[in-house]
C-alpha cells in the first residue's frame, strides 16, 4: 500500500513537514518494501492559492491511499476525500518513523480539516 | 474627469477627502466608493439608493458524463480552482478568476459556465450628486470584477471621485487604472510613509499624474514632506490633526458642512488637481 508523507527533505530520514499543501516535498512510500518516490512540491510553496488542492491531486496521481501530515486545510481535505485518500494529521519525527508508526496502527484518521485555509 | 483617492495605508482619510471634495463641488459630481470589502462613504453621505444590481462572474461547471479526466483543465488553472482526482472533477468556485481557460482547453466540451454572484452594486443620489458603491458578498474574495463593474458607470460629463481601497494589490489597481489623477492621502507617520512609497511606485507604473494630501498634519514627523520633495511630488493639501475634525468625523458628519472654512480649501485642492491632471482623457481604459 502506498502512503504519502509531507516531508522537509528528499529521503526517509528527513523530518516530517507539518504543513501539507506547502510542504517542501511529498514522499510517497510503499509500506511493503519502503520504496519511495519524492514529489518536489516547491511550486506549491509560494502558490497564491490552491496549494493544498494541487498537493492532494499530485499524491492521488501516485496512487497514495493515506496521507500522514500535520495540518490539512479545508480545500485540501475536500480533494483528498474525493480521491479516497485518508488523512492522519498528527505525524511527527522522520518520514521513516511516521511510516513505522502507521504500520504499527498508531494513527487515527481525521474526519475533516484541522486548520482553516491560509492559516 | 476621474480622480482616484488612494493611500497605501488604510485609515489615512481617503473617504474623508473623497466625500468632502465631492461635497465642496456639490453638483456634476459622482462619488464611486470602490472599497467594496468595507464600503463606508455611504455612512457619511446617506444616499437615497435607487437601484441595486448584482455582480456576477462565470465559473466552470463540469459535465461528468462527458469528462474523460484528461486533466487539461486542472493543468491550465493557475489558481487551483479545478481538480481532477480519482475520476472525479472538483471545482472550487471561490478560487476561480473567471478566465475561461478550462472551458477553452476541454477537448470533450464537458466544461460550461454558470454564474456566481460576487456582490452587489447600489446606485443613488445625495442632493445634486450621484452616488455608487459596491459590496462584496460575505465569503467571496474576488474584488476587481466588482470595481470594474462600478467603473462602467463612470459619467464622462461630470467629475468622478473614486474612493479606492487601501493597499497596492489588484483591487487598488482596478480603482486607479484609467484615472486622470490619483490623490494619495497619507499621514505623517512611519507607517503612512512606508505605504505611501508603495502606492507612489504603483501610480508611477500606471503613469498617472498624482499629488499628496497629508491628513492629521502636525502629528508624527516631517519624513513624508522630505520624501515628497525628493520625489518631486506636490503636497496639495494638509488637514491638521485636530480634535474638532475628529469629532465631526466620528459623528459621521462632513467637515465642509460643520467647518465651512474647509469648503474653499477643498475647492483649491480641486483647482490644483485640474492643473496637474492636464487635459482630461475622460475615458476609462479596458
Amino acid at each position: 500500500m502506498k502512503i504519502a508523507v509531507s516531508s522537509k527533505g528528499r529521503d526517509l530520514d528527513a523530518p516530517v513537514d507539518p504543513r501539507f499543501g506547502r510542504a517542501a516535498y511529498l514522499v510517497v512510500v510503499d509500506t511493503e518494501n519502503l520504496e519511495f518516490e519524492v514529489i518536489d512540491n516547491s511550486k506549491n510553496i509560494n502558490a497564491f492559492k490552491g496549494a493544498g488542492i494541487n498537493a492532494a491531486a499530485s499524491i492521488s496521481e501516485r496512487e497514495a491511499k493515506v496521507l500522514l501530515t500535520g495540518f490539512c486545510g479545508p480545500n485540501a481535505f475536500k480533494t483528498l476525500e474525493a480521491a479516497g485518500i485518508k488523512v492522519a494529521n498528527d505525524a511527527t519525527g522522520t518520514v521513516r518513523e511516521a511510516v513505522q508508526a502507521f504500520k504499527d496502527g498508531a494513527f487515527s484518521y481525521a474526519d475533516g480539516a484541522n486548520v482553516d485555509g491560509h492559516w | 474627469m476621474i480622480i482616484s483617492v488612494a493611500s497605501g495605508k488604510g485609515g489615512t482619510g481617503k473617504t474623508t477627502v473623497a466625500t468632502n471634495l465631492a461635497f465642496s463641488l456639490g453638483k456634476n459630481v459622482q462619488i464611486m466608493d470602490c472599497d467594496v470589502e468595507e464600503p463606508n462613504a455611504h455612512l457619511f453621505l446617506d444616499p437615497a439608493v435607487t437601484e441595486t444590481l448584482p455582480v456576477v462572474a462565470p465559473v466552470p461547471e463540469v459535465d461528468p458524463g462527458k469528462c474523460t479526466f484528461c486533466k487539461k483543465c486542472m493543468e491550465i488553472c493557475r489558481y487551483g480552482a479545478i481538480a481532477v482526482v480519482a475520476k472525479k472533477v472538483l471545482t472550487f468556485e471561490e478560487l476561480c478568476h473567471s478566465c475561461g481557460g478550462c472551458l477553452a482547453v476541454c477537448p470533450e466540451d464537458a466544461v460550461s459556465e454558470k454564474r456566481r454572484e460576487l456582490g452587489i452594486i447600489e446606485k443613488g443620489t445625495i442632493r445634486e450628486m450621484s452616488f455608487i458603491h459596491g459590496r462584496l458578498n460575505i465569503g467571496q474574495v474576488m474584488v476587481p470584477p466588482i470595481i470594474k463593474k462600478i467603473r462602467t458607470f463612470t459619467n464622462h460629463w461630470s467629475v468622478n471621485i473614486i474612493d479606492a481601497p487601501p493597499g497596492t494589490s489588484c483591487p487598488v489597481i482596478a480603482a486607479m487604472h484609467g484615472a486622470d489623477f490619483v490623490l494619495l492621502v497619507t499621514e505623517p507617520t512611519p507607517f503612512g510613509l512606508h505605504d505611501l512609497t508603495l502606492a507612489v511606485e504603483a501610480v508611477k507604473l500606471l503613469g498617472i499624474p498624482h499629488g499628496i494630501v497629508i491628513n492629521r498634519a502636525g502629528m508624527g514627523n516631517d519624513e513624508v514632506k522630505r520624501y515628497a520633495q525628493n520625489e518631486g511630488i506636490d503636497i496639495l493639501m494638509e488637514i491638521p490633526f485636530s480634535k474638532e475634525i475628529a469629532r465631526v468625523y466620528s459623528r459621521g458628519e462632513m467637515i465642509v458642512e460643520k467647518m465651512p472654512e474647509y469648503k474653499q480649501k477643498f475647492l483649491d485642492l480641486f483647482d490644483r488637481i485640474q492643473t496637474l491632471a492636464g487635459p482630461v482623457k475622460g475615458v476609462v481604459g479596458q
